[in-house]
Parts: C-alpha cells; structure tokens; sequence
C-alpha cells in the first residue's frame, strides 16, 4: 500500500509552513518532501553569499519571489574588512534576472552593490516590489533613479546607512506619476535635498504609505507639510529638527504630529534643539520605538521626553542619557524590551560621557520585566553590576557590552570580569548573542563554554590568554554558529583541534591574533568544505609558515572556492602546487 | 595574578598628563599574567607564536570602539559645529608625546602646510624635517599626524591642504620610535 501523500496535497500543507527553519527541517525528511518544499518556497535566505552559487538556488527554488542576501563579515562594520574584499551583488542579479525572473523582493546586507546591478533589477523582473539595502555600497543616487522610474509596482524602497555616492536629490523626481503603490520609502542615509514638491506630490498619491524616513536635508518646516499628507504613517524618521520656525509654523507641526494617530516607530531627529522636543509630546504614548541615537539631546530633555512613553518596547540613544536618565526610563518605560546606548564621545575617548556607568544599565534590568536585548557602551563595569543584571533577567536574548577601553578590569575591585560573564551565561540560559569587554582571562571563556549552549553569535575583542580561550568556546558552545574574535593572544592549536566544529558554523573571524599561515594552509587541506580565506595585505605566500596573519575569515561553502578574490585574498587555492595530492577538489 | 593588579593600584610613579602610561600599564600587565601562565601550565606548547604585541594607543586602534563611521560622523560634525561657533574657526586640538598639556589651533589661519608646520615648530619648540613623497618626513624625531574622519592616523603633508582642512580632526606630533613606523627615516 503506497502510503505516501500525493504531492498536490503535500504542497498544500507546506503552504502553512512559513518559517525558513521549518521548511529546512521539511526538506530533511526525505526525497518527495524535499522535491515538493522546494518547488514551493517563496521566500529565501542565503546568509553567506559564499556558501552558495546563485544558480544552485536559482535552480532549487523555482518559484523564488524573495531573496534575503548578505555579504561581508559583521566586522566590515568597523573597518576591519579591506575595500574591495568582495560581497558583489552582480553575479547573483546577473542569474536571478535570467533564472527567477519572476522575483519581486530583494534584501540585501553588506554587499557591494553597484548601479549596473540597480539597472539590472530595473530592467529584468516585471513584477519587482521591494529594494531593501542596508549597510551597502557601491551605487550612487543614478541607480535608484532607475529603480525608480522603471518598477511600476514599487513598494519598498529602504536605503538602511548604505554609503551612496550622492549626485544629488532629482533620482526622487524620477518616480511616475502613476506610481501609487509604495509602502515604505528610506533614504534616511542620503545627503543631498530632494525636490520638495516632487517628494510632497509622492507622498500623496501613496495612500498605502506606512513607512516614511526621510534624510537630514528634509527641513521641520518640510516635515509639517509632509505629516499633513501622510497622517497614515506608522513609522516616521525625521529630517534636521532644527530650523528656526515661526510661532503659527510651530503650532501647525503641533497640530500635524497630533494626527498620527497610527504613528508607533520615530527615529531621525537630527540635531533636535531642545525647544521642539515637545512637538513630539503627543505622539509618545502610542510610540513602541524610539530611535534617539542620532539626536545629541540633553539628559533633562530626554527625560522629559521619554517620560510620556509608556509604551516603548525598543530605545535607542546616545550615553547623553546618563545613568540618571536610564533611572527614569526604568520608572516610565516598563514595557522595554530593546536597549541601545551608543557612545557620544566616540572620537575623544577622553571627552566620554562620566555619568554614564554600569548603574545605568543596572536600573533597567531591576524595573524592566521583558528586556530581553541589549547593546550598551560605557566607560567601567563591575561584576557586581552583571551578577545583579544576570540575576534580575534571566530572559536575556541579546547582550552586548563595549566597555570602550581595551582591558579594563572591575573598576571597583580591579579583578577581571570573568565572574560577571560567568553569570551573565550562567543565569541567562537563553543568551542567544553575546559581545564581552573588559580585562578578560581564559577563565572567562571556559565559563562561556560551559553555560553558554544557546549562543549563536559571540564577539570578543582584546581579551583572553591563550589557545584555551578559543579551545573552551568551539568545544563548549553547541549552537555557536558566528564567532568574530579580535586582537586576542592565541590561534593555531585551538583552530586545528576543532576544525570540525567549523563545519558547524556560518563563519569565523579572526583579525590581529596569532594565527599562522602554516595553520591556515593545514586548516585548507584538513576541511575541503571550508573556505580558508587569509586577508593579508602583505601576500603570505612571500612569508615563513610560522608567521602571523592579519586575518582570517573562514566559512563553509558548498560553492567551491571564490572566483572573485582581490590580490589580498588568499586561499588554498591560488597555490596549487602546495599539497595538492592531500586535496580533495572535485 | 592578583598580586600583579594590586602592585599596579599602589604604585607611586611620575607620569604626565597627555600620555597613554595608564593604558600601556594595563597592557604590561596582562602581557605578564600571560608570560606567568605560559611557565606554570605544560600546555600543547607547539604553536603560541612569541610575538610582541606592542600595545595600541587608545586613540588609534582600529574599528574601536565598535561604532559605524556613520555614527561617527554625525557626532563629529556636532562637535565641529560648537567648537566653530563664535568665529568661523576650525580648531583642533594638538598634542605633542611628551608635553604636559595640549593646544589647540584653528587651522582656518593657515593657508597651507608650510605655514602650518613652521606654526606648530615655535608653539611647541621643535623642528619637523624636511617632507619628501615617499619617505615622509627625514632629519628630525619628530613626525606630525593627524586623526581623519574614519579615525585613522595620517601623516601630515600627503593629501592637498583642502582635503586636510576638511577631514583633520586633531593633531598629533609623534617622537622617537613611535614615530618610525609611520614614515620617520631619521
């Protein structure tokens, strides 16, 4: 008796299954389900865009209508990626637009998107709906013009801070008038002024907008006319909110912000001058994220502002806020669940905000019931501080510390932070993302390993002893799935000792620490599946086996080795001639 | 290991205002916590490469702290604002390894480099060498950089003046060795 489903009724049921990591799952169970998830996935993700050829996917899921792309390692955020490393979007544009031509969703993160392939886009897929860019580069203002002239059925346009080469702001004007389909516009990253008019008749031919963020050179006065049109909105990212306005003027942006009744996520807020803080008043207690990070406002004023969010769930903002302002964002924002504080005085780390310490995260985590994700600069930290932190929220997902000098140790007791760390992993036993800072020993990293079997992503910089360290972490850490390691002593023994575990992972990254060449070409041979790739500018291959490289950035791949690799780039491959016989290349 | 902090918290030592001792102490110290571990443990020996990692000063480390250079900017151009209001003035702050205080100058004063440099050798008594293309500055121990907007360290005198003005954050005049790596053939 034939018990299997017919494939028309197993469609059907995988219709239901939306999430990517249950449909993974589907795809194990065996052949037919693996056939007939993959002739009905929609929505792809492809977190390296290395680890696969875009014609394989291309090939796997014929009915692809998004694509969720990313590129360079998470370091490249810092500088810490050379110009030029890779992460093209072309090849995969180029195969998509002969393979999927169908496609109507692209979301690409750090990769190098150049205006042919904004071109490309605009050109090959008919029913294209969404652009989201984030942290790109590559393009200039001529690209998006093209976009936007050409996809007639554009709904979201997002620039996230991508660096544009901006040749002005009349790619805007370049949108039909028969476009009335857009739901989300960013350009929040762009420097040159659009044509207000052409921006205000967009607006108000977009009766389905929800999402606008406009860039700094939007001016208050602009904004006013601007929220008169859109009163739908539900996020808003402002322009420079500070011109000098006229009392009527002032009144009317009153009245402007007081109907967006919709209104949840403001962010922008640019050079916000005190006195137009309460412009803002009335939208606050509808507000679930609030985006400050931008605007240089004064602790009272924050206060003040923040005070009338009782119902903010994501706050983002500048260490301006002081630990006192932290106290009463604790007493007013109960419902909090994400907190950024980013330094202020990044430059001058010795203009850095003082009244900002480890209480201020301290007060949040006491009063805060949901927090659950954190990213926090300060100057100083005490274990004290995360054993109390560990020990009020358990429910931890995301916890990132910079203590913003490199080895500091508890500035109370002057001992490592090991056994603040130890609770942080101990206690939070759904830690899924950690960043540690301060003067760490190896302790610290045995204790991660240990308790820290949830954590997907780890980031460490200037700290541990030795192999030990990295040893505890790709032994301990079962769910380790990105690891990104900088200026820290120790390399080759632990990475050679647990290559397999590599296998597991997405990718790891080490700069300035002491990994050899000899490690990295043994590493190659050992792992077919990985690549090794040493990003040296200084070739290796000129140098002894023993010598250090600047870094390293191993992924698995099911592509091969890359095609596309600039002179600083090496990989096993580019030298044949070194232990060939011990390859297994297909 | 203890022992090591505790030496550190208790001794009295001369140090001046403007240098990075503090930073450097910390950094000998964890560098000889690792030399004590690398004795007492017979650890798997073969590969834990000897080299010195010469300690990063503070301002110029790399990627660090952690912070998007969009972030960075926006920042610095409110900082640039306030510094410049009251005179259209472009000051920056100058430091000199080894002097017990900074100074600041608007660079806006000068018309280019050699103006610039003959200020900065009476403000702080030094002579600066002779700029060459390729090697940088020759005859003297002493090299001037600057921070760029990114937060790298340049040498003074290799983009045009105009391009300097504008991504010049604040500037530092190296001595002695430090100064080697950075185009200093004395």
């Amino acid at each position: 008796m034939d018990l299997r489903l017919p494939s028309k009724v197993l469609e059907h049921i995988f219709s239901f299954v939306d999430s990517n990591e249950d449909r993974n799952s589907v795809s194990l169970v065996c052949k037919s389900w693996y056939e007939t998830e993959r002739r009905t996935r929609k929505k792809i993700f492809v977190r390296n865009c290395y680890a696969v050829t875009p014609e394989a996917v291309a090939r796997r899921f014929p009915e692809m209508r998004s694509l969720t792309l990313k590129g360079k390692p998470h370091f490249a955020d810092y500088n810490l990626v050379p110009d030029g490393w890779g992460g093209y979007a072309w090849p995969w544009i180029e195969a998509l637009a002969e393979k999927s031509p169908s496609l109507e969703e692209l979301r690409l993160k750090r990769m190098v998107v150049t205006d042919e392939c904004l071109e490309k886009i605009a050109a090959s897929f008919k029913e294209f709906k969404a652009l989201v860019l984030t942290s790109c580069e590559g393009f200039s203002t001529d690209g998006l013009a093209a976009i936007a002239v050409a996809c007639s059925n554009l709904r979201e346009l997002e620039l996230r801070e991508c660096i544009v080469e901006d040749l002005g702001g009349d790619w805007l004007s370049y949108f039909p008038e028969t476009l009335t389909s857009l739901v989300s516009l960013d350009f929040s990253c762009l420097d040159s002024a659009v044509k207000l008019s052409d921006l205000e008749r967009l607006v108000s031919r977009s009766p389905n907008l929800k999402s606008l963020k406009l860039n700094r050179a939007v001016s208050l006065e602009a904004l006013g006319s601007l929220l008169r049109l859109a009163p739908q909105l539900v996020e808003l990212g402002t322009g420079s909110f500070s011109d000098k306005l006229d009392q009527e003027a002032v009144s009317k942006l009153s009245q402007a912000f007081s109907e967006l009744k919709q209104l949840k996520s403001l962010s922008g807020l640019w050079d916000v001058h005190p006195e137009y803080i309460p412009l803002l008043y009335s939208v606050c207690p509808r507000l679930t994220s609030l985006n400050l990070s931008y605007a240089t406002v004064q602790m009272p004023d924050l206060v003040e502002l923040l005070s009338r969010c009782s119902n903010l769930q994501k706050l983002w903002v500048m260490d301006l806020i002081e630990d006192k302002g932290l106290e009463a964002v604790a007493s007013s924002c109960k419902e909090l669940r994400e907190l950024r504080v980013f330094p202020s005085g990044a430059e001058d780390l010795d203009e850095t905000n003082v009244a900002m310490t480890e209480q201020g995260l301290v007060s949040v985590s006491e009063v805060c019931p949901n927090l659950e994700s954190v990213l926090y600069f300060c100057v100083q930290f005490t274990n004290e501080a995360l054993v109390t932190i560990a020990r009020n929220r358990p429910n931890l997902k995301c916890f990132r510390l910079c203590v913003m000098e490199p080895f500091s140790p508890d500035h109370k007791t002057q001992k490592p932070l090991d056994e603040g760390f130890k609770a942080i992993v101990e206690g939070c036993k759904d830690l899924q993302r950690l960043s540690v800072s301060g003067l760490l020993t190896d302790k610290a990293f045995q204790y991660i390993g240990t308790h820290g079997k949830k954590i997907r992503m780890l980031s460490i910089a200037f700290a541990g002893e030795s192999d030990l360290m990295l040893h505890h972490l790709l032994s301990g850490c079962e769910s380790l799935n990105k690891l990104e390691i900088r200026d820290c002593p120790f390399g080759d023994t632990a990475l050679l000792e647990n290559a397999a575990k590599l296998e597991t992972m997405r990718s790891l990254w080490m700069s300035s620490c002491f990994v050899s060449f000899g490690a990295c070409k043994l590493l190659s041979q050992k792992m077919p599946k990985l690549n090794v790739e040493v990003i040296d500018e200084h070739p290796p291959e000129t140098r002894p086996d023993s010598s250090p490289v600047e870094r390293i950035y191993i992924y698995r791949t099911l592509a091969g080795p890359r095609l596309d690799m600039p002179e600083f780039v090496w990989t096993i491959h580019k030298n044949l001639e070194i232990g060939v016989s011990n390859l297994a290349i297909e | 290991m203890n022992e090591f902090v505790n030496l550190k918290a208790t001794e009295l030592r001369l140090g001046l205002p403007g240098t990075d001792n503090v930073f450097e102490e910390r950094q000998r110290v964890s560098c000889n916590k690792r030399a004590i571990q690398g004795d007492s443990e017979n650890e798997t020996e073969s590969s834990t490469l000897k080299i010195e990692m010469s300690p990063p000063r503070k301002a110029q480390i790399v990627g660090w702290p952690p912070v998007r250079s969009l972030r960075k900017n926006i920042i610095q151009t409110k900082k640039n604002e306030s510094d410049s209001e009251g005179g259209r003035g472009h000051y920056v702050k100058v430091s000199m390894d080894g002097a017990p205080y900074l100074r600041k100058i608007d660079l806006s004063c000068y018309k280019g480099y050699s103006e610039l440099l003959k200020a900065l050798e009476i403000m702080f008594s030094f002579s600066v060498g002779e700029y060459f293309e390729r090697e940088g500055y020759r005859g003297s121990e002493f090299v001037p950089t600057y921070e760029d907007k990114d937060g790298d360290w340049m040498l003074i005198g290799d983009v045009p003046w105009e391009m300097f003005v504008s991504t010049c954050k604040r500037v530092r005049i190296m001595k002695g060795s430090e100064a080697k790596g950075l185009g200093c053939c004395v």
